[in-house]
């Protein structure tokens, strides 16, 4: 049972890093994932095209909770060119853990939302 | 309880162990598994007898028609048809229901009339009534959980029901059901959705009194890719053929072409002939076992299964009454997909999602829920190691 739900997982799980909301975003999107009931938003403050401020709101399991946690803790600070490179081999880098191809969509959510939310700012 | 010790020795797939523990199968609404005498028949269908069927002179092909016809009288006696006739073999359930949605439902429903499903049916026997009643601008209506129908049947042409829920394993008392409908409306046909029935309780067509009845092979011990469409003869007779093609033509002529008769008008190219053949081995395994003895072995697994909810304050459960082998669930505070996971790493199959079914998921404000599925080879031990990981896993997020 550990592969996946270890410590460090867990953590993120019941103490997600950045969840909120953000009043006066500049940048939002939100993406449920009808398949397994997952819902994620995000919010974004961005300043000089650098992330100054990010929430993630939502419910969902724990590879998109966690996704989402390590992954706003991730961006924190960087260039928004940057952060729409990133992709599916990344977040499998963060999460360190080994996924089945179902999981991997609960694991790119947060991504997704992510990427779209700074693509609407374009 | 049946004889689970020697029931299990004839499924070669329980002897698997995943990720290290043996296999604890709990997933057989979603399929079930099947036993070597079903696996061997398909093997021997290749290996002694495989021809096309209906139309050649040679050995193999009259064996090999004669088997598939068999089969059709077996499963006509299974549901107690009054005929051959009325047994279509099709692909699954869904294509079952689609066939009457698009032959009977595309004749019949016209702008304005009515159609009445239910909200707890799963997706194939909801999807086709929506589109057909969008189509032709009928009115669809869906009845609760309390399927409080009197006041709806009136001007009904159809109903659309399950006969056991395969999210909440309720059995709906369709003989009473369809009794009343009849007596209110005689003119409204009643579809019912034998899926989850027919693998697990005797069903007998002609005392239930239902116009269509349909199942699938894969949850009764056969093999995918095989379903059964039950319709009574005079509707069949009636209705427009499915699909066109060989085998359900009498004659082909430049202009026109006549149709063949019952129950080849709906059986258009070469069918799946090997597993028809196999789809007979799993009746006869059934039957050698007998539906209410599997009735009975179903109950005392969901009676002792909810028992054992009972004592985990963390669990929800979903439904209630007259229910047989199928439970959906949630532990609180942890998503279906985590718990479905983490059951699996112990060797445990369930399933979790929206089991086809999102407008009951909807209607009881759940986003997802576990389910738990029994058949004729599961024991109290599975149930055991169930509750105890249930336990792990609950220790483990809290």
């Amino acid at each position: 049972m550990d592969d996946i739900y270890k410590e460090i997982i867990l953590d993120h799980y019941k103490n997600p890093r950045n969840f909120g909301k953000i009043s006066q975003a500049s940048a939002y999107y939100q993406v449920y994932n009808a398949f397994c009931g997952d819902l994620i938003e995000m919010y974004l403050v961005i300043d000089k095209q650098k992330i100054k401020k990010i929430r993630f709101f939502g419910k969902g399991c724990v590879i998109a909770i966690v996704s989402a946690s390590m992954l706003t803790e991730h961006v924190f600070g960087k260039k928004t060119d940057e952060i729409n490179k990133l992709g599916k081999e990344d977040i499998l880098k963060m999460l360190n853990i080994k996924l089945t191809p179902i999981r991997l969509k609960c694991a790119l959510l947060s991504l997704e939302v992510l990427q779209s939310a700074i693509d609407l700012i374009k | 309880m049946l004889d689970t010790n020697q029931i299990k020795k004839d499924f070669p797939i329980l002897q698997r162990k995943i990720h290290g523990n043996r296999l604890i199968y709990l997933d057989n609404a979603a399929t079930t598994q099947k036993p070597k005498q079903v696996i061997n028949a398909l093997v021997d269908y290749y290996q002694k007898h495989n021809a096309n069927i209906h139309r050649g002179i040679h050995t193999l092909a009259e064996e090999a028609t004669q088997m598939y016809e068999d089969t059709r009288v077996k499963a006509a006696n299974f549901i107690k048809a009054k005929s051959p006739r009325e047994i279509i073999f099709v692909r699954n359930t869904t294509e079952a229901i689609n066939l009457v949605a698009s032959s009977w439902g595309y004749n019949n429903i016209n702008k304005d009339d009515v159609v009445v499903t239910t909200i707890m049916e799963h997706h194939s026997n909801f999807v086709p009534w929506q589109q057909l009643c969008l189509k032709k601008r009928a009115r669809l209506v869906i009845l609760n959980t309390d399927l409080n129908f009197k006041s709806k049947i009136k001007r009904a042409k159809l109903l659309a029901i399950t006969h056991v829920s395969n999210v909440l394993g309720t059995i709906n008392p369709i003989k009473e059901i369809i009794k009343q409908v009849k007596r209110i409306n005689p003119k409204c046909l009643v579809l019912v959705d034998g899926a989850q029935a027919v693998p697990r309780m005797p069903v007998d067509v002609s005392d239930l009194g239902c116009d269509f009845y349909v199942f699938s092979a894969h949850k009764m011990l056969g093999p995918t890719g095989v379903g059964v469409l039950y319709a009574k003869e005079e509707i069949l007779s009636t209705m427009p053929p499915f699909l066109y093609g060989g085998d359900m033509i009498k004659e082909v002529s430049l202009t026109d072409s006549e149709w063949n008769y019952l129950p080849h008008k709906f059986e258009a190219g070469t069918p799946n002939i090997a597993d028809v053949i196999v789809f007979g081995s799993a009746i006869d395994y059934l039957q050698k076992i007998g539906l209410e003895k599997i009735f009975i072995h179903e109950k005392e697994l969901t009676d002792y299964t909810l028992s054992r909810f009972a004592t985990i304050p963390q669990i929800i459960v979903y439904g209630s009454g007259n229910t047989t082998g199928v439970i959906s669930f949630n532990l609180r505070g942890i998503h279906s997909h985590d718990v479905a996971q983490m059951l699996d790493s112990e060797g445990i199959a369930i399933r979790s999602g929206f089991h086809c079914a999102m407008p009951l998921h909807k209607k009881l404000n759940i986003n997802a829920s576990c389910r738990v599925s029994f058949y004729i080879y599961n024991t109290f031990g599975d149930i055991d190691k169930l509750i105890l990981t249930l336990r792990q896993i609950i220790k483990k997020f809290h």
